[in-house]
């Protein structure tokens, strides 16, 4: 397949514009950004006028970090009106931890951590567990347990519809049964700005800001309005091993290598940040935002392909999804 | 290298003046619309690597082309869809080109399309209709046109696919450019380009085709990244349906909200609509620092220059050109929900940011989307389109949508099953002098009933005539006075010799007897009385379209339950007799039906208690709600 001309213009374009001062725009965003910026703040004022008790999912990765922004422009000059859930597997890359301890104290965040402390007690990691259970049980069942274990009624999550075709379909709000059950084919239709937000007992709404949002489209935001990322998204000289055509970093000492394997340096980055067990990284010379930008206008890999959670199952998302996982 | 990395504003920022623009796509199944979409995105901005491979492999698997890659594919999401070969609902694809970035909502051709396509239609500023240049227009071909014209949308591509399987004829390609300008012209489009072009081969779709050189109009890729489709709500009047008020301390107090439509600009007078109090807009408060204005579309945060009482799902609006503020309108739906429509039930309105309890009063017709001819109706079934009368229980402001698709829309969401049951658009305000608005109330019901110390309610006696009503009205008045509170008696049979005089005795005039009624009680309700009804109302429309016009709990209805047999012993009025004798006909219990209320929150069987037993178990209850 030929290199399609009009990504080749893009990317032409990113290399020469300058500039260029909109009418009537402060913020120097596009005539597109804005709009995904007015969108999204939209719905999360409409969930916190309409919900008795909304939480954040805070992954601390970039579309959380983009949410995170758009909530503290929402509010402002209040505080974001709810708290922040990380659902921390125990797995999480230190860099993680660190730049969302760092952010919950400069924003005086509101933040909940939960792990599940049992499964991570009976010996579930991610080296010996089948991945799709592994991701069940830290992923899906904790995150289902933290939101029961507080009521919560709402849950802002950072999925795209651009990330896989099973989330194509997905709604701004997605009705969830009790028991966190997702029905496709029992979706309420979204229509104009007017979002249905009533639930029956036990019923619970995910909620999707960044729906209309591409990949492409984050990373321009975090560029544009300069929000601060962890540092694992832009390369850099890391310890990795080479496995299945994935490299994966050494983030600690309970890294289990397998026969004949060693730890090589790699100038890479992270396009997703997962259990780092788990999440692969790229070869990359992007040590910048805008270098990431463009090797994305030039890159005809998608998102996900670094994450071995989703490689293990055949359209795995809409199966997560029925279970409770985002 | 730090922990945490701030990335520097980018002095070179790439792609900054990218506009977006979010458009519908509609077709039979065989038009090939699927196989549009994929070349659309693959050849605008190449399909991402791993996503063809996958592809590659469904295709082998479910693929219904002979070509390598069936671009449909692409498109459905959902397993279960899949393995049955269609796609069920909306799906949402994104493509970009360095001048626009594109939002394609994909719909369905088939059945529910009605519902689909008008979610779908409902965010687009345009719509690709595709046809078969073999066959030309078909039904499906008017109805979408139909559907996507109703839902405002102003600019359609007509894309005349399979060109090369005609050999690339413009006599075939203006045939059928000419017979839909003939179907589409009562349709009000602002534009509507015809491209000739193949998805499967590609011609006209990212780069205009050799082979068609007789066409000099753009690709379709072309006209898609330059098309202007934002200038109406630039235009319409200031609307700022007010979503969230944001009280950080007792300082400061923004009332947040989207420009619907319109500009906003601090010094701007501005009118709340329902309240008719006006003001001007003090400041546009933003984390990036105030603005000077902010056009539609953007979300804000609006300070004002007065106290004045605003809560969400107040319409801050230009002065000079307000908004219809009325309870009763007509409205076209589109019927989404599998339980039909039936006049009186009610629903929760939600419009803009106001949610409301209001009914379906009556149900006009039905569009025929073949024909575009309405037909009287009854009911609206699952995808029907028809137009309606709304009561709202409250005064809401709003637009026609076709002025305004913002503050003109609304859905209904059911009651009990929670489910959106309806999509509306508005026409027109029913209420007489639409154009005279409310002066602001410097006293208020609430005023007025705190005034009273009390909370104002509505007890609805309903039953047959001879089952008590009137007795007890009057017991539980009395009592009601004797405990201090301030009390009104509407009985029915009073009422008929002065307001109700006009009025007679068959099904429309007992239903307008009703509405009046319940209007007065509303009235007395707003003047801080607890009223007690006595009247048979026979119809729970009625009475539900009564109880829609107060808050939530305010309405009591209650069962006065006494066997037919009963009342024609008792018959105080000496009806039953006269009846009997054909001086009186439409008796409600001996000539007409009686609906008893569906879900009482009393019921009195005076077969078995005294008027005053059942007086007291009423009074009990009301001191439990007041």
């Amino acid at each position: 397949m030929s290199p399609p001309p009009a990504a080749q213009a893009a990317k032409q374009e990113t290399s020469l514009s300058l500039p260029t001062p909109l009418p009537g725009g402060r913020s120097g965003l596009s005539p597109h950004l804005q709009r995904l910026e007015d969108e999204a703040i939209h719905i999360l004022r409409e969930v916190v006028a309409e919900f008795a008790k909304p939480v954040m999912l805070y992954s601390v990765g970039k579309d959380s970090s983009v949410m995170l922004h758009l909530a503290r422009k929402a509010f402002f000059p209040a505080r974001p009106p709810f708290p922040f859930l990380h659902i921390a597997s125990g797995w999480d890359f230190r860099a993680l931890i660190e730049h969302r301890d760092r952010m919950a104290a400069e924003y005086g965040l509101d933040l909940i951590v939960h792990t599940n402390e049992e499964a991570a007690r009976s010996g579930i990691n991610p080296f010996e567990t089948e991945t799709g259970e592994y991701s069940r049980l830290m992923l899906t069942e904790a995150l289902k347990a933290a939101l029961d274990a507080h009521g919560f009624d709402a849950a802002f999550g950072g999925g795209r519809r651009d990330e896989e075709k099973a989330r194509a379909k997905e709604r701004i709000f997605s009705h969830r049964a009790a028991g966190h059950v997702w029905d496709p084919r029992n979706q309420r239709p979204e229509l104009w700005r007017l979002f249905n937000t009533r639930l029956a007992p036990g019923d619970t709404m995910r909620v999707f800001p960044l729906s209309n949002w591409t990949e492409l489209d984050v990373w321009t935001y975090i560029q544009a309005e300069a929000i601060p990322i962890v540092p694992l998204y832009l390369a850099a000289e890391r310890w990795v091993v080479e496995r299945d055509g994935n490299l994966i970093a050494v983030d600690d000492e309970r890294m289990r290598f397998l026969d004949g394997e060693t730890t090589v340096k790699r100038q890479v980055r992270f396009r997703t940040l997962g259990c780092w067990p788990l999440t692969g990284a790229i070869k990359s010379a992007a040590t910048d935002v805008g270098g990431v930008i463009a090797e994305l206008l030039d890159s005809r890999l998608s998102e996900r392909q670094g994450r071995l959670v989703d490689a293990a199952l055949q359209a795995s998302m809409e199966r997560k999804k029925r279970e409770g996982y985002f | 290298m730090p922990d945490t990395l701030a990335p520097p504003a980018n002095d070179a920022l790439p792609l900054a003046t990218r506009s977006e623009l979010r458009f519908l796509t509609c077709g039979s199944v065989d038009d090939g619309k699927s196989t549009l979409i994929g070349r659309l995105i693959n050849d605008a901005s190449g399909l991402p690597e791993d996503q063809i491979a996958s592809l590659r492999d469904d295709s082998r698997r479910f693929g219904t082309t002979e070509d390598e890659f069936d671009f449909a594919l692409l498109l459905d999401g959902l397993e279960a869809e899949r393995e049955q070969g269609i796609t069920i609902d909306v799906a949402y694809r994104f493509f970009s080109t360095a001048r626009r970035a594109f939002v394609v909502a994909d719909t369905p051709g088939h059945q529910q399309y009605t519902r689909n396509m008008a979610t779908g239609a409902s965010n687009a500023e345009l719509a690709i209709l595709l046809v078969d240049a073999r066959k030309g227009l078909v039904e499906q071909t008017r109805r979408h046109a139909a559907i996507v014209s109703l839902l405002g949308i102003r600019h359609i591509v007509l894309a005349v696919n399979k060109i090369d399987l005609v050999q690339f004829s413009e006599a075939r390609f203006r045939e059928i450019e000419a017979a839909f300008a003939a179907f589409a012209e009562p349709l009000a489009f602002h534009s509507v380009v015809s491209i000739p072009l193949s998805a499967r081969l590609g011609d006209n779709v990212a780069r205009r085709s050799d082979r068609t050189p007789w066409y000099a109009g753009p690709a379709l890729l072309g006209h898609l990244e330059t098309v202007e489709t934002d200038l109406d709500a630039a235009e319409a009047p200031l609307r700022f349906p007010v979503q969230w008020v944001n009280r950080p301390d007792g300082e400061f107090r923004g009332y947040t909200g989207t420009v619907a439509s319109g500009r906003v600009a601090v010094g701007d007078r501005i009118v709340v609509a329902g309240s008719g109090r006006t003001t001007a807009v003090a400041r546009i408060v933003s984390f990036d620092g105030d603005l000077p204005a902010a056009p539609a579309g953007r979300s804000v945060t609006l300070t004002l220059a007065d106290e004045v009482d605003v809560i969400r799902g107040d319409v801050l609006a230009d002065p000079k050109r307000r908004p219809a503020v009325a309870r009763r309108f007509a409205a076209d739906l589109v019927w989404m929900d599998d339980v039909p429509a039936a006049p009186g039930k009610r629903f929760l309105l939600k419009i803009g940011t106001a949610t409301v309890p209001a009914t379906v009063s009556r149900i006009a017709d039905t569009l025929d989307v073949d024909t575009l001819r309405r037909v009287p109706a009854s009911g609206l079934s699952l995808n029907a389109i028809g137009r309606v009368e709304i009561e709202a229980a409250q005064h809401i402001a709003f637009d026609s949508y076709t002025e305004n698709r913002q503050t003109g829309a609304f859905i209904l969401i059911d009651r009990s099953t929670l489910r959106t049951a309806a999509a509306g658009m508005v026409v027109d305000s029913l209420e007489m002098g639409r154009d005279v608005h409310r002066h602001a109330e410097t006293v208020t019901p609430a005023l007025r009933a705190e005034h009273k110390a009390q909370r104002p309610l509505v007890v609805w006696l309903t039953g047959l005539p001879g089952s008590g009503k009137s007795t007890i009205a009057n017991i539980v008045e009395h009592k009601l006075m004797a405990l201090g509170r301030q009390t009104m008696l509407l009985d029915g049979d009073n009422l008929r010799q002065g307001l109700n005089a006009d009025l007679g005795f068959d099904e429309a005039g007992r239903s307008e007897n009703v509405r009046r009624v319940g209007e007065v009680a509303k009235l007395m309700a707003d003047a801080g009385l607890i009223s007690v009804v006595a009247l048979v109302s026979p119809f729970q429309a009625d009475r539900t379209r009564a109880a829609a016009l107060l808050p939530e709990g305010r309405f009591l209805e209650i069962f006065v339950e006494a066997p037919v047999e009963l009342c024609r012993q008792r018959d105080p009025k000496g009806l039953y007799e006269k009846a009997d004798r054909g001086k009186i006909s439409n008796l409600t219990g001996r000539d007409q039906r009686y609906e008893p209320p569906q879900d009482p929150a009393l019921v009195l069987h005076t077969a078995e208690l005294s008027a005053e037993e059942a007086a007291d178990r009423v009074v009990e209850l009301v001191l439990q709600r007041i």
